[in-house]
């Protein structure tokens, strides 16, 4: 018995809530940027500078202590954290502390880390530091630039490379897709405040990659069927694409949703931001793949007669498939 | 129809096996880990029984290649440096001060008596105490110190700038000479950061440049950032300067040429030196710890010729005064001179332990740095922790290798396990292109593969579901399958090569982890494709033509 998730070809009626959708797309994409407003995200030393130590000890964490033993060494904002995690061993306490930025210094000097890691043994001497980073404020303005710049040139070239394969249509409606999940993602980061860092910066790039990945197989199999089926109205035309493609779509979402859910229980705490926005961004991204790009595409309207090859036009390679 | 030439067959096989091949040293990791540093041991002359026993863990005609391990998984310290680069520009200026003060007092019936006055920055000022009206005389003739810089975007410029400022010329170093400085000094501070990490012999350490005037070091198996810092953090700029007085007075000014430097190990003392040293650490050849008369920790040292005779000849005409001793603006020890020094060895006493006589003689070994070390980031990751992410990473590899398999094979029955076969193709291959190409696992390396278990699985999803649609029209099964492949081709390809831009991008633009993500991710995308096009057609048709089935179920 095959595990299939449809028999025949499916006919479910992707646009009849076209509205309601776009719209809902369209709340999210306000209510986050509402949030990133508000709230706004929780940077990562990376992006903010400052000093993060990871602590590990075998009593069980109390932050009040630690934060008294800190108190005494003026180091301005600190933040202290209980880490949790089901890949601990039973006597395995982690916390991770963080530190402003000092005035005046670049990255955080050894003599502030030993202070601190001193005053720390002071009050449990099973604790042990395998984790100290620490980020200038000089570096950390520029991985915000980096960033914005990879993220920015991800778009740019995903627009200009499905123009050149596709149509300008096809081109902004992945492209606002794109932007929906990006800044859907970034505003759950907001919303449950996870530290947003360096490895966001590369799960919201593979986004991008996945989710476009998603939109070009849909687009693909559109552009087939508008040359298959002249005459069929375009939103018709959409349905039977998106229901063509829909099993092939839940396989993959499934199989990489499965690994992903694996790495996410069982990769441990470090990675455990990364790999939650990588596998909120494949949700978000399926959904978007129909719901926005098509949508958008769909307001656009599409060239219709692809029978002629249009020799002004230019920008079309030979179809791989032909 | 579904053929596939047997040239075409043996290339897929081959690429499958040799990508296998180049794998296989991971799978035994530590083995062949003890065997590459047993052999790297003995190129370099050692020997010993158990060395070559080491080395004989792994046959010598397998590949030894490796996939690096990054930071986050075998603990090590990361560092990002700033070279101050302006260091160099007024050490650059005031060794040419000799110089220019021999030429002025030559003219001194021209233009007066002068005096080299206090400056804020890289410049010299020097005053015309007599005859202000000649300063534009005394420019000219300084300019004529001017040298051409030797570079490559500099050609054609001179190496300074003398301005009239009133009574005074001021010297500046130009645009092209200060661009050409920064080369060098970044690119001889990398040189002596390699040379003094060498010197402590670690493992694989990464030692590169980046942008215009920083280094990235990263050093696994080191405790942590602090002690590399204290290898590669110290300037070790030594030099022998005359001694002009010694005092109490922490705020004394010590006059125009000279300075005044706390000393080492008496707090509250202090020395004031003339600025321009006698001798400088450039000139030593050897340093090695040893000890003093009293039997105390010390650093013997030795000059090459140039500086054995500037330290011979200053010796024999300054017995009965002292000199000191500095390192990095500190002064060790001011001894006074006893004999003419002949032979250009010395030795430098202090209050060392016999570890810091240890290390001040690594870094007198391997050179000064010519400027000082600004520490934009720096990252600890003990060992312990990378081993609980690698250990949670196999875990989490497993477990979603296992579900994907699953999966496939019930969603696909006999495709499925052709799938999955080519998966296994597939991690192999990723892990075989690591290893050739020397590429860093990093954690979201892991991530990246894990993803690309998942995803590697669309391109096949995307021909089997292609197969299915076909099969309800085409003629035959094998027409079925191959129109499968050659419809769901755009599709791969496109979808494909999107993902590969943003992991071009994500190399790019990222550093370290990030870059590791890069790395596996864009690799994954090039075998998942290989793989899902070639592989398993290959073994789709071969099962075909054994058993020429009149239907096939997909």
């Amino acid at each position: 018995m095959r595990l299939r998730f449809f028999r025949e070809v499916p006919n479910f009626d992707f646009f009849r809530l076209q509205w309601a959708t776009l719209g809902f797309s369209g709340a999210l994409v306000v209510l986050s940027l509402v949030a990133w407003a508000l709230i706004g995200l929780n940077f990562g030393i990376d992006f903010r500078g400052g000093t993060t130590i990871r602590t590990q000890s075998e009593s069980a964490v109390d932050v009040g202590t630690y934060r008294q033993a800190m108190t005494p060494l003026e180091l301005g904002d600190v933040t202290i954290t209980e880490v949790f995690d089901p890949t601990f061993a039973e006597n395995q306490h982690v916390a991770m502390i963080r530190i402003q930025a000092q005035d005046g210094q670049e990255s955080v000097t050894q003599d502030t880390i030993d202070r601190i890691e001193t005053a720390l043994r002071a009050v449990d001497d099973t604790i042990s530091f395998p984790l100290v980073e620490s980020v200038g404020p000089k570096v950390s303005g520029e991985l915000i630039w980096t960033a914005v710049l990879a993220v920015g040139a991800s778009l740019a070239a995903i627009l200009f490379y499905i123009w050149l394969r596709f149509e300008w249509q096809f081109s902004v409606g992945a492209v606002a897709a794109l932007a929906h999940d990006v800044i859907v993602t970034i505003g759950i980061f907001s919303v449950l405040q996870i530290r947003f860092d360096l490895a966001t910066i590369a799960a919201l790039l593979t986004i991008i990659g996945y989710s476009i990945n998603d939109t070009v197989v849909i687009f693909d199999r559109l552009r087939e069927n508008l040359i298959k089926f002249k005459t069929t109205p375009l939103r018709d035309l959409m349905n039977l694409t998106a229901n063509e493609t829909l099993s092939r779509t839940l396989m993959t979402s499934g199989t990489t949703l499965l690994a992903l859910i694996a790495m996410l229980i069982l990769g441990g705490d470090v990675i455990r931001g990364f790999i939650f926005a990588i596998t909120w961004g494949v949700v978000v991204g399926t959904y978007s793949s129909i719901y926005v790009a098509k949508n958008i595409v769909l307001m656009l309207g599409v060239k219709r007669d692809w029978s002629k090859p249009d020799n002004n036009q230019g920008n079309q390679f030979a179809n791989v498939d032909a | 129809m579904l053929q596939i030439d047997l040239w075409k067959r043996v290339v897929i096989w081959g690429l499958c096996a040799l990508g296998l091949l180049l794998a296989l040293p991971n799978a035994f990791y530590t083995r062949v880990e003890t065997s590459n540093d047993a052999v790297a041991a003995m190129e370099t002359g050692a020997s010993g029984a158990g060395l070559e026993e080491q080395a004989a863990l792994w046959p010598s005609f397998l590949p030894s290649g490796l996939v690096n391990l990054g930071l986050d998984l075998r603990g090590g310290a990361h560092l990002l440096a700033e070279v101050q680069v302006e260091d160099v520009y007024e050490a650059r200026l005031q060794g040419m001060w000799p110089e220019v003060r021999d030429l002025l007092r030559e003219e001194r019936d021209d233009i007066g008596t002068i005096r080299l006055q206090k400056s804020k920055g890289p410049m010299l000022r020097v005053r015309l105490n007599q005859k202000p009206e000649m300063a534009e005389r005394a420019a000219e003739l300084v300019r004529g110190l001017a040298r051409p810089v030797v570079s490559l975007t500099g050609a054609g410029a001179s190496d300074i700038e003398v301005a009239v400022d009133g009574a005074d010329i001021v010297i500046t170093l130009s645009e092209a000479e200060r661009l050409a400085t920064d080369e060098r000094t970044v690119k001889q501070s990398l040189e002596i950061i390699r040379r003094r990490i060498d010197e402590v012999g670690t493992r694989e350490p990464t030692i590169q440049r980046q942008g215009s005037d920083r280094i990235l070091i990263q050093v696994p198996g080191v405790g942590s950032a602090s002690e590399l810092k204290d290898i590669i953090g110290t300037t070790a700029q030594l030099t022998f300067q005359p001694v002009v007085t010694r005092t109490n007075n922490a705020d004394m000014p010590p006059g125009a040429g000279n300075e005044l430097l706390p000393s080492l190990n008496d707090e509250g003392v202090y020395y004031v030196l003339e600025q321009v040293p006698v001798v400088t650490g450039e000139e030593l050849v050897d340093a090695q710890p040893s000890f003093d008369q009293n039997g105390g920790p010390a650093v013997s040292f030795r000059f090459n010729t140039s500086g054995a005779r500037k330290f011979g000849d200053y010796t024999a005409e300054n017995i009965g005064n002292p000199f000191a001793i500095v390192l990095d603006d500190e002064v060790i020890s001011a001894p006074v001179i006893q004999a003419h020094i002949g032979g250009g060895s010395g030795i430098i006493t202090g209050s060392f332990s016999v570890e810091e006589s240890t290390n001040l003689a690594v870094l007198l070994r391997a050179g000064a740095l010519p400027a000082g070390l600004n520490f934009l980031e720096e990252r600890t990751i003990g060992p312990e922790l990378g081993a609980d992410s690698i250990e949670a990473g196999k875990i989490a590899c497993i477990v979603a290798f296992a579900g994907v398999l699953v999966f496939m094979m019930l969603s696909y029955g006999l495709f499925g396990v052709f799938a999955n076969i080519a998966l296994l193709v597939n991690v192999g291959l990723i892990f075989g292109a690591l290893s050739m190409i020397g590429g860093t696992l990093t954690l979201p390396g892991i991530a990246g593969i894990v993803l690309t278990i998942g995803m590697a699985v669309d391109a096949n999803v995307l021909v089997f579901e292609r197969i299915r649609e076909e099969l309800r029209t085409a003629k035959g099964p094998a027409r079925a399958i191959e129109l499968g492949y050659d419809r769901a081709l755009s599709a791969i390809i496109d979808a494909n090569i999107t993902t590969f831009i943003i992991s071009v991008i994500l190399f790019t633009l990222g550093s370290g982890p990030v870059r590791g993500f890069a790395i596996t991710l864009g690799l994954g995308i090039l075998t998942s494709v290989f793989t899902a096009i070639f592989v398993t057609r290959l073994l789709i048709v071969m099962w075909f033509e054994r058993r020429r089935p009149k239907t096939i179920e997909v």
